[in-house]
């Protein structure tokens, strides 16, 4: 299948004062549309400055990097923010959801952002989205009124809303216990079959990558190994 | 309604605390500003009504001192008939002025008779409002004197004066009432007739002495007077008007206006900062929300637009509250703050102009207070929420 991320020699460093680290040595990386995988290292080694980087939230001070083969590291700010929107899908380690808006409305909210009237097949959609992780009893309460593992799929059902290509997970089961992450890495493989969403999970726990397709280590801002189960 | 909007009223909505101490903080200063601003400029009618209301506004009299104004009558004529007169001034009448002397007992008193068309100058003078003795002079050879000269001249309604012209005639005249303009000058020094009897102790024959104007507004009266004295151009008369003789209330006034609104802007000002500086706590109480808005695809400009709104429905509701309050303390000071008889210390003049101008400031500074947040939340980088967990 085709590359739905290419990363073609990356480099990233920050500079403190006078001290310049580099995070990223000339990575080139791809991955393909439909795929599940795991980008794991311990702390430090990267993987979430790279995660940032396919997610366009942070930018390498060299590189190309193609999404669904659009070239993105040298587009203007508000075409960037409307990739996010439409072809990418965030899960972090800490949900975010919005305390204000019920659970279905954190759901609606990525819709929400291009077009503020959704369409009767938008919120069935939700609703689908809602059902889907679990969540549908709970619907209408406000998103602190949930637990963390609800919370948590809330956050899944919203990185879905829009129905993107790419789902970046950082950590995604980090802040729950093991029964919430069982439910969670099955509700993602499901999610993987159901509409062939790239996934690409971000982690320092080996038993949680050894459960994807593709397994990409990375230490000291270079890949040291990238093992493909198939 | 548009996410923006959206989320800024359930920002306001759950951050209860906040939003009641922004709307507060702007009510509280607009009620302050409507009271004190309504206060001054009700404070100054009053003073201005109270020195000129009374009085002649502007003054057609002859350029040599002491001189009467001849062909007056053309002259009202030719300012009644003009129709860009019609709107400016209210009332028009000729006046003559003529200084007498009263012997009363062993006392000679000078006085100044002013003989008036009672018609055309009631309007301005309210005579009848001011008698509190006695009638208006119906007949030649009556006049009308003031309350302080009848008591210390011991005459009364119905009595009889001799007086001096400055010709040195004789007349008698006979006492028709007694006024009081709650002015102790002129209820000691003026005496009031018709304007026959006047010219003819005076011995104007038909001339006057002024002819005198009030307009609809009070603050016009000097750019009217010069306008008229081009209208009529004419070399042997000059045209007078309060604002030029009342030189050192102006400049009263003028202070009390600048302080009022000296005040008015610190208010605004303080409002302002208290604004900006809840809404940019906001800013970093919501910076986690915000991140993962803008990390999945919020603009940078809708972004922004989120605390604008909060801005601008915090100023509107803000401003609503304040406009009730500020009418609500006016109302009580017009009620409670009264004299002993009962009248307002200030009478209260509702300039609903003043409080509408009042409540669109108070909305602008609320929106302009939530740039400075607007702005902090358009420079926050996802990436640094999303780090920092």
């Amino acid at each position: 299948m085709a590359d739905i991320i290419v990363l073609k020699s990356i480099n990233k460093f920050y500079t403190s004062g006078k001290m310049k680290f580099q995070v990223l040595h000339d990575i080139n990386l791809s991955f393909e549309e439909g795929s599940f995988n795991s980008i794991i290292g311990p702390s430090g080694s990267g993987k979430t400055t790279l995660m940032n980087i396919m997610g366009i939230l942070d930018k390498p001070q060299s590189g190309e990097i193609t999404i669904d083969g659009e070239r993105i590291d040298r587009i203007e700010k508000k075409r960037l923010a409307y990739i996010r929107n439409q072809k990418i899908g965030f899960v972090f380690q800490f949900h975010y959801l919005l305390p204000e808006f019920t659970i279905y409305e954190n759901v609606l909210m990525p819709y929400l952002m291009k077009d503020s009237k959704p369409t009767k097949e938008v919120m069935k959609r939700a609703e689908e989205l809602i059902d889907l992780v679990g969540v549908s009893k709970i619907k209408n309460n406000m998103a602190t009124e949930a637990s963390g593992g609800q919370q948590q799929k809330t956050a899944i059902a919203r990185a879905l809303m829009n129905n993107p290509k790419i789902i970046l997970a950082d950590e995604p089961t980090g802040n729950l216990d093991s029964q919430s992450t069982e439910d969670i890495y099955a509700l993602l493989r499901q999610i993987n079959k159901k509409y062939n969403t790239t996934f690409i999970i971000v982690t320092h726990d080996r038993r949680i990558a050894e459960r994807t397709d593709r397994i990409v280590e990375i230490l000291d801002g270079r890949i040291i190994s990238d093992i493909k189960k198939f | 309604m548009s996410l923006p909007f959206k989320i800024a009223l359930r920002f306001i909505r759950y951050n209860r605390s906040q939003s009641i101490f922004i709307i507060l903080s702007i009510a509280i200063g607009i009620s302050v500003q409507i009271f004190i601003g309504l206060l001054i400029q009700s404070l100054q009618t009053s003073l201005v009504q109270s020195t000129i209301g009374n009085s002649s506004q502007i003054t057609i009299v002859s350029k040599l001192q002491g001189t009467p104004v001849s062909s007056w009558d053309g002259i009202i004529q030719k300012i009644s008939s003009d129709p860009a007169y019609n709107k400016e001034i209210k009332y028009l009448s000729p006046s003559v002025d003529t200084p007498i002397f009263i012997s009363e007992g062993s006392a000679i008193n000078s006085l100044l008779l002013r003989g008036f068309d009672f018609k055309a100058s009631d309007p301005i003078y309210h005579f009848n409002s001011h008698i509190i003795e006695g009638t208006l002079p119906t007949n030649d050879n009556e006049i009308m004197i003031g309350k302080q000269f009848a008591k210390d001249a011991n005459l009364s309604v119905g009595k009889t004066v001799t007086v001096f012209t400055a010709k040195r005639q004789l007349k008698i005249l006979k006492i028709s009432g007694i006024f009081d303009f709650n002015v102790s000058a002129i209820n000691s020094s003026w005496a009031i007739s018709n304007l026959q009897t006047a010219q003819n102790i005076g011995g104007f024959g038909n001339n006057v002495s002024s002819i005198e104007m009030q307009v609809v507004n009070v603050f016009d009266a000097k750019k009217i007077s010069e306008e008229i004295a081009q209208t009529l151009n004419n070399p042997s008369i000059k045209v007078e008007n309060w604002e030029d003789q009342n030189a050192d209330l102006l400049t009263g006034l003028q202070g009390q206006s600048i302080s009022s609104i000296m005040i008015q802007v610190f208010v605004i000002v303080a409002v302002t900062l208290a604004i900006a500086s809840v809404l940019a706590i906001t800013v970093l109480q919501k910076s986690k929300e915000i991140g993962i808005l803008k990390a999945m695809g919020l603009t940078d400009g809708k972004t922004g637009l989120v605390f604008l709104f909060q801005g601008l429905i915090l100023g509107i509701i803000g401003a609503l509250a304040g406009a009730g309050l500020g009418l609500g303390l006016s109302f009580m000071f017009a009620k409670f703050a009264v004299n002993s008889n009962g009248t307002p210390v200030v009478p209260l003049e509702i300039n609903y102009f003043f409080v509408l101008i009042s409540m669109i400031i108070a909305i602008t500074a609320s929106v302009v207070a939530s740039i400075i947040p607007a702005r902090s939340s358009i420079s926050l980088d996802p990436i640094e929420v999303i780090r920092n967990g």
